[in-house]
């Protein structure tokens, strides 16, 4: 018990100073998630808008196919990034491995499925309301998904959030493809688990801290948008 | 202040040939044979109890539905992809999570109006149904008789020759039913050919030229407006003119 108040103490002293070493995860680990996103967004948002809007033979099982998705672990994820990244891979050459560039792309197939599937799901509701009206201004499956995307934007901020909440509190791909290489590709999940092993409680904890704050802060900023936009928009 | 639709500079839309159209969901049949002619110019009205079929009539009309049986004609076949020249307006108005003005500028965007006219035509649109002070609020925020106006404003600022209109006052208080109707009214003088579905005997009379009256899924008579009224030729339309309540 003793232990940890120390660490606690320590801990807040750490962030209380902005500690060198602290900030700089920190700040890897937010890179890294916010370039997935960005990454991921752009593939799976209209991607998810199209699977909602379109029909075509095969839509339900890439439907179940991506929801099922949901459910990838992430080091399976690391796992098949590393072997297509290592020296032997087909993308071998490219030498990310190790980099941060190799833990945007895990952390991006990784949030794709999340970001695809539950924009899907939020278009499809929205296009049971709208088809007739859409199809009756003549809108073809493209300009619809589009019209729906932007008539959705303040809900889809928050899937967005939910995608960086789930890219930078995970731990498995980044691991596996980054290395937690001190001062490299060290982010928090990674850091906070070599900490805990090595019996470094401060660091760990206070990385721990961080780490909830900042999904503290995404989450409230989710439901604050959420409220703004049914006050303005109904 | 109404802005006429403009002679077409190809051949007119209508007339609308309907033969021997069917619609069925399932194995129940929900329209049976109808086959019609709507001409431009009068008001048509389309009147029945529920589930006659008015309303799946009307969609199969603006190609909303595929009709399972039989053929819809427009005397100019609409080209896929191309600008409607056809609108629609729905019992609920689906507005979109925009200005009022950004709904009708969306419209006008989706019938190809070139961005630099957009404005200019959902402004006068928006002031042509009493919406033009309204122009920047969010659509979904107006009320109710609002709401089915600025539809309606969406729908006639692409100057459509036919506009299908699906019980557009069902869910509105008396005075929305009122400002809704003179909108109606309006349109149909700019010489847009209106077919209006309704339940409501009162605004048959007042917005009708003409009857369809359908009576499950048939089409059972076809009069003017106050012949039908006055002398239904058809034993279910007079049941129904008896059922339903003379003044509502």
């Amino acid at each position: 018990m003793n232990t940890v108040a120390l660490a606690l103490a320590e801990a807040a002293t750490l962030i209380a100073r902005a500690d060198a070493e602290l900030t700089q995860i920190v700040l890897l680990s937010l890179k890294v998630s916010a370039a997935s996103i960005v990454a991921a967004t752009a593939i799976a948002m209209p991607l998810g808008a199209w699977l909602a809007v379109a029909a075509f033979p095969g839509r339900r099982a890439i439907v179940v196919a991506l929801n099922a998705l949901l459910g990838l672990p992430s080091v399976v994820v690391g796992l098949a990034v590393y072997l297509l990244l290592s020296r032997a891979g087909p993308l071998g050459a490219f030498g990310i491995l190790f980099t941060p560039a190799a833990m945007v792309i895990a952390q991006a197939i990784l949030v794709t499925p999340l970001i695809g599937a539950l924009t899907r799901q939020a278009v499809s509701d929205a296009w049971q309301e709208t088809r007739e009206q859409l199809r009756s201004l003549g809108a073809g499956s493209l300009a619809s998904a589009l019209a729906l995307l932007w008539d959705l934007r303040f809900s889809l901020v928050t899937v967005v959030l939910a995608g960086f909440g789930r890219a930078v509190s995970e731990v498995g791909a980044v691991m596996i493809v980054g290395g937690n290489i001190d001062g490299v590709t060290r982010v928090m999940t990674t850091a906070i688990a070599l900490e805990t092993s090595k019996g470094d409680l401060p660091l760990a904890l206070g990385l721990g801290f961080v780490l909830l704050a900042i999904v503290l802060v995404v989450n409230a900023l989710a439901y604050v948008i959420r409220e703004a936009v049914q006050r303005r928009h109904a | 202040m109404l802005e006429p639709v403009p002679a077409p500079t190809h051949a007119p839309l209508l007339p609308l040939t309907l033969e021997g159209v069917g619609w069925a969901a399932g194995n129940q049949l929900l329209l049976a044979d109808i086959s019609a002619i709507v001409a431009p110019g009068s008001r048509t009205v389309v009147l029945g109890a529920n589930g006659a079929g008015k309303s799946v009539l009307l969609r199969v009309c603006h190609g909303l539905l595929r009709p399972t049986t039989g053929s819809v004609r427009w005397n100019t076949p609409e080209v896929p992809g191309a600008p409607r020249r056809q609108a629609m307006v729905f019992q609920r108005p689906v507005l979109f999570r925009r200005s009022a003005m950004g709904n009708v500028t969306f419209a006008l965007g989706l019938a190809g109006v070139a961005r630099s006219e957009r404005q200019d035509r959902a402004r006068a649109a928006l002031a042509r149904v009493g919406l033009g002070a309204l122009a920047d609020r969010p659509a979904r925020l107006l009320s109710g008789g609002e709401q089915q106006r600025l539809a309606l404003a969406r729908a006639w600022s692409l100057q459509p020759e036919v506009l299908f209109l699906d019980e557009p006052t069902a869910n509105l208080d008396p005075g929305a039913t009122r400002e809704v109707e003179a909108v109606i009214e309006a349109i149909h003088r700019a010489g847009t050919k209106i077919v209006l579905v309704t339940h409501n005997l009162g605004q048959a009379r007042r917005l009708g030229d003409e009857v369809l009256f359908l009576d499950r899924g048939r089409l059972v008579e076809r009069a003017p407006v106050d012949r039908f009224f006055l002398q239904p030729a058809s034993a279910e339309a007079a049941a129904f003119l008896e059922g339903e309540l003379p003044w509502t």
